[in-house]
């Protein structure tokens, strides 16, 4: 049924335009509530699975892809990949009952939503997915369906980067963590993570432990926007706020933290734990500092994300898994409701700036209500779920062991900060002096409201009682990480090293048994965090100023940094192209030339010793030394003839005596391909030679002298590379040949045993020479067909055809430029 | 070119150069010959005409555009490997009947023979598409 859920929803994925066709016409937009159907259906199923699968019974799938290569579509359905299958489920229906209202008059409203399915299947496909080379693909899938709903305004050009920052930047990280993945595979032997699992110990002790955690941290703090792969984040809120709700602040970005949850029992150690514990304390920090320079709605929500994001990989760093899952869900229900009470205001009212919104609360009451509770949540206001994260936050840093301190408080400047973005986000467009502006602003439809409005009832239900079904869910999460654990056998290494005690009792931890001292002296703590966060915003003014002059940091910062690197890379590959690609054919032909030369020759000479050469050069037939003398004069005849009709002819007699060595040696059938060929060269070469411009000279003597040496040589390296072939005594160097003739008559049918192996035993060889042969003959048509006419000049053609080909080409670039226009200015 | 000697001789070579590409196509199984030589044969037949009548006439007299010859040989080509998936086996097994025919004797056909009628179409077009092109484009 796991595959099931991906099957459907990707049905959904390719059916949703049409069915939003459909249902357009109707005066009421019926697309966004008859789409949601299908995850909100999904929702129901995986939350009636909740208390199998959070008391420790995981549900396995495995479809049988390439069994001899053991890659399976394996699919588990565990407590960690149940949360997140409700998350996406549950706040992808209420996301695509928002986009219906939200999209609604935008011109490619129909394609928007096989996006965000394709998006949504994908990441489901992502959290249920056992095998990690499944998981992988699902992973890339996921940066590009976020790439098209980020860029979906595509006539903005702040979107298109935007866009093609997150791809470039997660893709890059997607690169080096499928390299960790599989040097992981072929290390624990299975592809597999819950046999990769009982490996732990063994990974970990493996010389390639080092490079398979960073390739795979690479992976999953680019996707998961840690510092200082931050960047990506804010410029991707060019997308349409359900996008911003449903992937950066809810699934995708935690893929990453999901990803670091499933392996820290497998991968944990000292330098595991400390790296995540390092970077995601950093990033909560740092992010939650830059979001106070922010006043654009959804930029204060975007550092916020970040900053969260950087709370769990903490969490999970400290071997606190629980308070890692109870944050992440408190998390993905306050912060996507925010991220769409944004799109609602910014909808209603087009104003981006925060500071310039104001007095909307009697307006948007339900808009109004959902913001408040969200960002209260958000600051850590109890009863609500946001509190109880806070609370568990603050707790993980007193009992960090020897780094409490400076562990706690980040989390309580973080948390402080944090308050401050609560204000801003809640309290000020929805109170205080209304401007003038924003008097036509009006409500919402209610397909927009609700969504906001049931995940800030739900943090109500879920800070105040718990046990409903928060708590299965969050311990079961936890403990399918710990569980994982236990069955590994041997003490972990773990998640577990610098908890101490307390993550013992991992099955039947609840959310209220805290150690009493910590409790109180965390809600103190808390408690300092609300009351500077708003100190801070109602003296934001002059914090503001403050921080004026740190903007020249900037310019040294990540985003910075990856701008300069894609220009880099871009004027780099032009310059490798003009060097490369340069469209002299001498050029090419020279190169190639002499890396294989040097290849092989490096090769050859490394093999030296163990080579022999037995070859009487001077074993000669009289008629054979009179064609190789033919060969050779006519060879110095073509670097040394003026006329160049007489050069072609020089060549053609190379090529001929050529034919009558093979004649001599006994090969008739290439015999007579020479010839042939040989003919027809001669002809073709005088037909292009016969319309070229009278040049004197094709090149100068410098040229010439570097073509005969490097020739030479390369023509000696060959025969001597021949001559050592030939005197190898491989022992069953002939027994193909004896196959074909030996069966050549019998099988095939066939005394002419060259023809036979052509067409019959090596058919596919030649198939694909017809092929090549085809291809080229195309090339010629094709180039010699479209031709720049300007630079080309007056090759044959009249005056007027000049003059209309010039008017033609007028609207061009110019040609100054050194690349070869034939190449780039030509046709249509 | 406009010489009459080389046009009257062009006029007989013609049919002769292509009888003579058709026999090396179908003895190359036995003897030397086969696709490759027997295409380059009439190519050659069709550039002397060219040269002789220029590339219009010769266009003209050549059966069908090249380039569509072209795709015809890689088709028929591709058919003779299908053949043996046909028959159950494996992609380009060849398969022979044999028959006789009063007055000539036995005939075997193969498919590998097949392949090499889309060979020559292939070598044919291939070389006069260059010719013609080079001929026409200058």
């Amino acid at each position: 049924m796991l595959a099931a859920s991906i099957a459907t929803l990707a049905a959904v994925t390719l059916a949703s335009p049409w069915v939003h066709r459909l249902t357009a016409r109707a005066r009421v937009n019926l697309s966004g509530p008859l789409l949601a159907v299908a995850p909100a259906a999904w929702f129901v199923w995986f939350a009636l699975k909740l208390p199998g699968v959070a008391g420790g019974e995981p549900i396995d799938q495995r479809i049988a892809w390439a069994p001899g290569l053991g890659l399976d579509l394996a699919f588990r359905l565990d407590g960690l990949s149940l949360l997140f299958a409700l998350l996406v489920t549950g706040v992808g229906a209420l996301v695509v009952l928002y986009s219906g209202a939200y999209m609604k008059g935008h011109a490619r409203h129909a394609r928007f939503y096989p996006y965000l399915f394709g998006f949504m299947t994908s990441m489901l496909g992502l959290v249920l997915s056992d095998n990690i080379i499944l998981l992988f693909c699902f992973w890339e899938l996921t940066s590009i369906t976020s790439y098209l709903l980020i860029g979906f305004d595509h006539e903005r050009l702040a979107a298109r980067k935007g866009a093609l920052q997150a791809l470039l930047t997660t893709g890059i990280g997607g690169l080096a963590m499928l390299a960790g993945l599989v040097m992981l595979g072929v290390v624990s032997g299975s592809w597999n993570m819950s046999e990769i699992a009982g490996h732990g110990a063994g990974i970990v002790a493996d010389p390639l432990y080092i490079p398979i955690i960073v390739l795979i941290f690479a992976g999953c703090f680019t996707k998961s926007a840690q510092f200082p792969f931050h960047y990506w984040l804010p410029s991707a809120m060019e997308a349409p706020s359900p996008v911003s709700a449903y992937l950066h602040s809810s699934t995708m970005v935690k893929a990453g933290v999901f990803l670091l949850a499933r392996l820290t029992p497998t991968l944990g150690s000292a330098e595991w734990n400390t790296t995540l514990a390092v970077v995601g304390g950093f990033t909560m920090l740092f992010a939650a500092y830059l979001a106070t320079r922010q006043t654009m709605y959804k930029k204060l929500l975007a550092y916020s994300t970040v900053s969260s994001l950087g709370i769990m990989v903490m969490l999970i760093g400290l071997g606190e898994p629980l308070a890692a899952m109870v944050y992440l869900l408190a998390h993905a229900m306050f912060k996507g409701a925010l991220f769409l009470v944004a799109g609602i205001v910014t909808h209603e009212t087009h104003v981006k700036d925060v500071e310039e919104l104001g007095g909307l609360a009697r307006a948007m009451p339900f808009t109004m209500i959902a913001a408040v509770i969200a960002a209260a949540s958000m600051a850590g206001v109890p009863p609500l779920a946001g509190f109880v994260g806070k609370e568990m936050l603050i707790v993980s840093g007193l009992e960090a062991g020897d780094r409490s301190l400076i562990v706690t408080i980040a989390a309580v400047a973080a948390g402080l900060l944090t308050v401050y973005i609560s204000w801003m986000t809640a309290f000020r467009p929805f109170f205080g002096h209304k401007p003038d502006g924003l008097s036509g602003a009006k409500e919402a439809p209610p397909t927009m409201w609700v969504g906001p409005l049931v995940l800030s009832l739900l943090t109500i239900v879920v800070g105040v009682a718990p046990a409903l079904f928060a708590e299965d869910v969050v311990t079961g999460a936890a403990s399918s990480i710990e569980r994982v654990a236990h069955h590994a056998g041997e003490a972990a290494h773990g998640g577990h090293g610098e908890g101490g005690g307390h993550d013992g009792e991992s099955g039947g931890h609840h959310l209220a048994a805290f150690d009493l001292l910590y409790l109180s002296l965390g809600l103190m703590l808390s408690i300092g965090a609300i009351v500077g966060g708003t100190l801070l915003y109602f003296g934001r003014v002059a914090w503001r100023k403050l921080n004026a002059p740190l903007i020249h940091l900037d310019r040294i910062g990540p985003d910075v940094l990856y701008q300069k690197s894609l220009d880099a890379t871009l004027a780099f590959g032009l310059l490798q192209t003009r060097l490369l690609q340069n469209g002299y054919l001498r050029i090419y032909t020279r190169v190639t030339i002499l890396v294989m030369l040097f290849l092989s020759g490096w090769a050859l000479i490394r093999a030296w010793p163990g080579t022999r050469l037995e070859a009487d050069i001077f074993d000669v037939q009289p008629i054979e030394g009179i064609l190789i003398l033919l060969v050779i004069a006519s060879t110095v005849a073509v670097t040394m003839f003026y006329s160049r009709m007489a050069t072609i002819i020089a060549l053609g007699v190379v090529g001929y005596a050529v034919g009558l060595v093979f004649v001599m040696f006994g090969a008739p059938d290439v015999a007579m391909t020479q010839f042939a060929i040989e003919a027809l060269t001669v002809i073709i070469f005088v037909l292009v030679i016969y319309h070229l411009p009278r040049f004197s000279t094709f090149s100068n003597r410098f040229s010439k002298a570097i073509d005969i040496a490097l020739a030479t040589v390369f023509g000696a390296f060959m025969a001597l590379l021949t001559l050592i072939a030939s005197s190898f005594d491989l022992p069953h160097a002939d027994r193909v040949s004896n196959y074909f003739s030996e069966y050549a008559a019998t099988k095939a049918y066939g005394h002419n045993i060259v023809n036979v192996i052509l067409v019959d035993f090596r058919a596919l060889d030649t198939l694909g020479e017809i092929t090549v042969l085809a291809i080229a003959a195309v090339g010629v048509l094709t180039l010699l067909t479209i031709r720049d006419h300007r630079r080309w000049g007056v090759m044959g053609r009249s005056a007027s055809d000049l003059e209309s080909a010039n008017a033609a080409n007028a609207g061009l670039e110019s040609p100054d430029d050194d690349a070869h226009s034939a190449t780039e200015g030509g046709g249509p | 070119m406009n010489s009459l000697i080389l046009q009257t001789a062009t006029k007989f070579l013609l049919p002769l150069i292509l009888l003579f590409s058709a026999v090396v196509l179908l003895r190359g199984h036995n003897q030397p010959g086969g696709g490759f030589v027997g295409g380059l044969l009439a190519a050659t037949a069709f550039a002397l005409y060219s040269m002789s009548f220029g590339t219009a006439r010769a266009r003209a007299v050549f059966p069908a555009d090249p380039t569509t010859i072209l795709g015809i040989g890689l088709l028929i080509a591709m058919v003779s490997g299908l053949i043996g998936i046909f028959a159950g086996e494996a992609f380009m097994n060849g398969h022979w009947t044999a028959f006789s025919l009063p007055g000539i004797g036995m005939i075997k056909l193969g498919t590998p023979m097949l392949f090499d009628v889309g060979v020559y179409l292939v070598v044919v077009s291939v070389t006069l598409i260059m010719i013609f092109t080079l001929e026409e484009e200058a």
